[in-house]
């Protein structure tokens, strides 16, 4: 448990001194952490679910306040906190399949019961699921993957089950608490490869000769661009480099390093080139659940120039941006003012003070916002790794991957479904 | 690790064993002066809030996130309270971070600080020095890394300071944090530090600079536009040197200077200048402001007030640069204007306009409360209709209604404001009684080592202070009232203005512009003044520049004195004394009129020390030794103003230091005539110059008129001839 503790500390650290940059890494971060909170966690006799569902509120509370701005770690937590939901849900009806089962077939052998875990976790969950709401399209698509996932599962998950002959208590908590492991650790995965999964579709979007436009750096952006090359496809590239941090530099020359045609431009210029360009790729921030985008900043500014000229404005966005959180006040609220040395060296700053001023407060303010609002009437479409998606679409998916209990992390004395 | 890499050369080991040491600073928490007087009497300037955070937490925060493993907390004045403070906080429980103090109570100077940290042996490698009220987010890696490459070449390296740039107002002559115009003489190629002056005098308008320094290095740049950070990375050697040397007390005026100067050791001080990160110091009231809107600003990011990076609350930011904590009690009619942070807690009441103000927790404000560019502490109440325009209100401070303060003031701890009463510009109030001790400047500088001693004193005697206070109520700060109003004579009513919170009022501005002007036309009558060639003014070894001209023409003098003295007694050929008297006129940069007169003064002292039993004597004396270095004599006044310049020195000697001579005046006035040493016209040119002086003057005008009379006539004849 100590050591637990000092992880989630160092972790606090990190994020309240802004130390980990990217959303990517921070959910990755985030989702080790909190799989660790959970293997350390003691499940009491009963209400395991509840017990670890306080254990990473408690975490996730400390998290999220550290560091408000990165809505990841908020996407995580509740990611993690709907597992926990939909694994003991699973659990129970197959704890009660398996009674009415075991009641039924006592002596029957055991290649049927090796098929009862296999239906355990997301299966159920999203039968489950399907008869407590209304069914999405995405739980209807989800059998799938889900079907190629089961192997795995089984073949850890059978053992215990296969020994325990009964609905033990004990070896269940056991259970749940390893198939929210399992399920984390399978977070962990879709994460790390969201960029591929991203970027498998680039084929479909990016056409041959085609002109593409973006803005600053994202890895996804970079990834996709090059799937789409390594197909064979040939189509430009246009650059914006994305002030203050000029990481449009780095992008143009990650791209030309992979044999992609690339053109920088200055972030003012978009507006000229624009009337060229076939398509708009971006990556994003996060993506709250009325289909906005938080993004970089200058963004709003190239989606607006799109909506003009009818350029298709494509986000790519890992699951794990998806917020479930509505934007209020996003220009301000969902934002981060950097330091301004960014922008003006602090040298050239303290030149231009005016000594006389009246009021002692200096004339010139340098204020280095992170982010844009780009708002979903800007969007034309999402690229998650579960296929493109139309921004009034979001509220759907996100219905898919929290569970609304969780939309405040905050711990109450006893929860859990 | 260590046993594995013994197999190593020992020339390998050698930098491994530096790079393995863990990063380490000394982390000065006390600032050895007094500049925060009133308030630092009750409570260390570390522990003083900075927007609404203690200020060495920012100090600790940045030398965690800049990777520093172990600091050393050097506590003196409030020791107890800085030790108590750190207990409390998380600093001690923090990974990779550790927080070690050392406490003492004699010490009354960095320089003391260091000694006693040195004897302490906990420093093995290089280390950070930097006081506890740094604000940085610089980063440290490159400074270190440049230091202990140049540490690797050059042993002598000592010390890496790191310096920003910062122009100083031209009007003033202060940085904009309120320290003194800061000149430095940087080698542009190696940024090796080689002169190093803060201004405490702006009047002088001019800085000397050995010509050593000229000599030894290929070039320098002099920077008048770069502020010292106060924070320096320094070889381990630095504490011993502080050890050997237990004279130095001060880490700039004693220790850089000593380096510098001192040339036989040879230690070398490096400089590294930062340019978008940010680096200050909180050194007065002054820089207290400045810091504080820097902050607010979001130059010092990620130390913000909206980041938790160490026990603050959490404070949302807003437009504006608007940073309000979670449970404020606002009313709705109240303005909160741009740059203002609000703690948790604080309540605010109606019609209230508060603007660039960094309000603490729980306070209380009334309605129509007026609060321009001030900085409220904690638990401060303030009743309706109070104005505070640019002052500092320390924790618990109770400001009644409608009182006022004017700009600078500075209230301490639990002050009591009066009804109505109208606090004037500048002053200080606190509970405490000024100390009496009015010392010497630099004394008092370090004075503050007894208050290590001597608050504790006084704190323990504030409580019956108090009791005393509220049974007599009227006071001095009006009904109600309690505290002591401080006499500013501390440091003159001049430097209130320059080093206090509030903006430099617009009539001292136009006062400095004035004085600015005078400068530039008394500098104009200078320049014309000034020889024609125009060469700078030479330096000499000494740093002060007063009466710089007279010591210089003294020892110019007495050089020639010795050098002649040494020609006369060992026989040296004149030819070979010209060229040496030539040498030592270049280097000191005399003329030759200058030359001529120290060397008749070195004659004439001559004659007078040589025995002589009568007036008559003296005269004989005189005569042979000029007949004997006439030719000397004659080689430097040549022109008619160095024979001029012969005759004044001659007067004044006659004045002054040898009034054996005065009766024999004329006497030798002929007998230079007759050996062609002075001209007639030279003579009579002097004569007419002193037509017009005081009679007093005159004595030895008066004495040769006959022989002038003579001249005159003579040259008239000669005229008629022709």
């Amino acid at each position: 448990m100590p050591d637990v503790q000092a992880l989630v500390n160092d972790f606090l650290n990190k994020l309240k001194k802004r130390k980990i940059e990217g959303s990517q890494a921070t959910s990755r971060q985030t989702a080790e952490l909190l799989r660790s909170v959970i293997s350390q966690q003691r499940v009491p006799y009963n209400n395991q679910a509840g017990a670890l569902i306080d254990a990473v509120k408690a975490v996730g509370e400390q998290l999220i306040a550290a560091n408000p701005v990165e809505l990841a770690v908020g996407n995580i937590v509740r990611r993690v906190l709907h597992i926990i939901r939909e694994e003991d849900l699973s659990l129970t009806t197959a704890a009660m399949a398996g009674l009415n089962l075991s009641a039924v077939s006592d002596d029957e052998d055991d290649e049927e019961r090796d098929d009862l875990p296999v239906l355990s976790a997301a299966v159920v969950a999203a039968a489950a699921r399907s008869t407590l709401r209304p069914p999405s399209l995405q739980t209807l698509l989800e059998d799938m993957p889900d079907t190629a996932a089961i192997p795995h599962t089984s073949s850890s998950g059978g053992d215990s089950e296969g020994k325990s002959k009964s609905a033990d208590k004990s070896s269940r908590s056991r259970k749940l608490k390893h198939d929210v492991i399992e399920a984390v650790n399978e977070l962990i995965q879709d994460i790390t490869t969201c960029h591929e999964q991203i970027a498998e579709q680039a084929v479909e979007h990016i056409h041959q000769n085609e002109v593409i436009l973006t803005l600053g750096s994202s890895r996804t952006v970079l990834e996709f661009l090059c799937a789409a090359k390594e197909k064979k496809r040939s189509f430009r590239v246009f650059v914006a480099e994305g002030a203050p941090r000029y990481q449009g530099h780095l992008l143009a020359k990650e791209l030309v390093a992979r044999g992609l045609q690339t053109t920088l431009i200055t972030d003012s210029a978009v507006f000229a080139m624009i009337s060229r360009v076939n398509m708009v790729i971006v990556g994003a921030h996060a993506v709250m659940a009325n289909g906005g985008v938080i993004a970089p900043v200058g963004l709003n500014m190239v989606a607006l120039a799109a909506q003009k000229h009818a350029v298709p404005f494509v986000v790519l966005a890992g699951s794990h941006k998806l917020c479930p959180l509505y934007p209020h006040n996003p220009e301000v609220l969902l934002n981060e003012l950097r330091s301004p040395s960014e922008l003006l060296d602090f040298g050239e700053f303290s030149d231009c003070l005016d000594f006389r001023s009246v009021t002692g407060s200096p004339l010139l303010h340098v204020v280095n916002p992170t982010f844009d609002y780009v708002p979903p009437k800007l969007v034309s479409l999402f690229i998650t790794d579960t296929g493109g998606h139309n921004p009034s679409y979001m509220y759907r998916l996100i219905a898919d991957y929290y569970s609304a209990d969780d939309l405040v992390v905050k711990r109450r004395t006893t929860s859990g479904n | 690790m260590g046993v594995q890499r013994k197999g190593g050369t020992r020339v390998t080991e050698e930098p491994e064993e530096l790079a393995r040491h863990p990063l380490q600073a000394i982390l000065l928490a006390d600032s050895f002066t007094t500049k925060f007087r009133p308030i630092t009497l009750e409570r260390p300037k570390v522990l003083l809030p900075l927007v609404n955070v203690p200020m060495i937490n920012y100090t600790l925060a940045w030398l965690e996130s800049a990777g520093v493993e172990e600091v050393f907390v050097f506590c003196c004045a409030h020791s107890r309270q800085v030790i108590d403070y750190l207990e409390k906080s998380e600093w001690f429980s923090q990974p990779n971070f550790t927080v070690t103090t050392i406490e003492s109570h004699n010490s009354i100077s960095a320089g003391d600080a260091l000694r006693l940290i040195y004897e302490r042996n906990v420093i093995h490698g290089d280390f950070v020095l930097v006081s506890g009220d740094t604000v940085s987010n610089m980063s440290l890696t490159q400074a270190i890394q440049e230091h202990k490459e140049r540490r690797k070449k050059d042993s002598n390296a000592v010390m890496t300071m790191v310096i920003k740039q910062s122009k100083p107002s031209p009007i003033t002559h202060q940085s904009r944090l309120g320290t003194d115009e800061l000149f430095m003489a940087i080698d542009p190629q190696t940024k090796q530090l080689l002169y190093y002056e803060e201004k405490a005098d702006h009047i002088k308008g001019f800085i000397s600079l050995d010509n050593m320094l000229l000599a030894d290095n290929p070039s320098i740049c002099l920077h008048n536009d770069k502020q010292d950070c106060y924070i320096d990375i320094c070889s381990s050697e630095v504490l011993s040197l502080f050890t050997d040397n237990f004279d130095y007390q001060h880490l700039r005026r004693h220790f850089v200077k000593g380096l510098l100067v001192d040339d036989i050791m040879g230690y070398k001080i490096f400089t590294y200048e930062i340019h978008s990160s940010y680096a200050a110091r909180i050194d007065n009231y002054r820089s207290y402001d400045t810091i504080s809107k820097d902050i607010i600003q979001r130059w010092t990011y990620p130390f913000v007030p909206d980041v938790t990076f160490f026990a603050n609350s959490a404070t949302k930011v807003e437009r504006e640069g608007m940073y309000r904590a979670p449970e404020i009690e606002q009313s709705r009619s109240a303005q909160m204007g741009p740059f203002t942070v609000v703690g948790k807690g604080t309540r605010i009441g109606n019609n209230s306009k508060i603007s660039n103000s960094v309000i603490g927790k729980n306070c209380a404000i009334g309605s129509n409360v007026s609060i321009v560019g001030s900085y409220v502490w904690d638990d401060v109440t303030i009743e309706d209709g109070c104005e505070l325009r640019h002052a500092i209100v320390c924790d618990g401070v109770i400001i009644k209604s409608g009182a006022v303060l004017e700009p600078g003031v500075v209230l301490s701890f639990k002050v009591v404001i009066g009804q109505q009463f109208v606090v004037p510009a500048y002053s200080k109030v606190s509970l405490l009684q000024q100390p009496t001790m009015q010392d010497s400047d630099e004394e008092l500088e370090y004075a503050d080592s007894n208050s290590g001693i001597l608050d504790s004193s006084i704190s323990g005697t504030m409580d019956k202070l108090n009791g005393e206070m509220t049974s007599e109520p009227a006071s001095e700060l009006g009904p109600g009232g309690a505290g002591y109003v401080w006499s500013i004579s501390e440091g003159g009513h001049e430097d209130e203005w320059r080093h206090s919170v509030a903006p430099i009022p617009a009539e001292k501005l136009a006062e400095a512009m004035q004085a600015i002007e005078d400068d530039l036309e008394l500098l104009n009558l200078d320049g014309s003044a000034l020889s024609p060639s125009g060469e700078l003014k030479p330096d000499s070894n000494s740093n002060d520049s007063e009466g710089d001209d007279d010591s210089r023409d003294d020892t110019f003098e007495k050089e020639v004195e010795a050098t002649f003295l040494r020609a006369v007694h060992e026989n040296i050929k004149v030819d070979d004394i010209i060229l040496e008297m030539n040498s030592l006129r270049l280097s000191c940069n005399m003329t030759s009129a200058d030359c001529a007169g120290a060397i008749f003064y070195a004659m004439m002292k001559l004659a007078l020390e040589t025995p002589h039993p009568a007036a008559g004597e003296l005269y004989k004396n005189v005569a042979s030794i000029v007949s004997t270095w006439q030719k000397l004599l004659k080689f430097y006044a040549r022109e008619i103003d160095d024979q001029i310049e012969v005759i004044l020195k001659f007067e004044e000697m006659c004045l002054e230091s040898a009034k054996e001579f005065s009766p024999t005046f004329s006497q030798i006035l002929h007998l230079l005539y007759d050996k062609d040493i002075l001209e007639e016209d030279a003579i009579l040119r002097w004569a007419d110059e002193k037509k017009d002086a005081e009679e007093s003057d005159k004595v030895f005008v008066n004495q040769s008129e006959k022989f002038i009379q003579w001249l005159k006539e003579a040259s008239e004849e000669e005229s008629e001839d022709n």
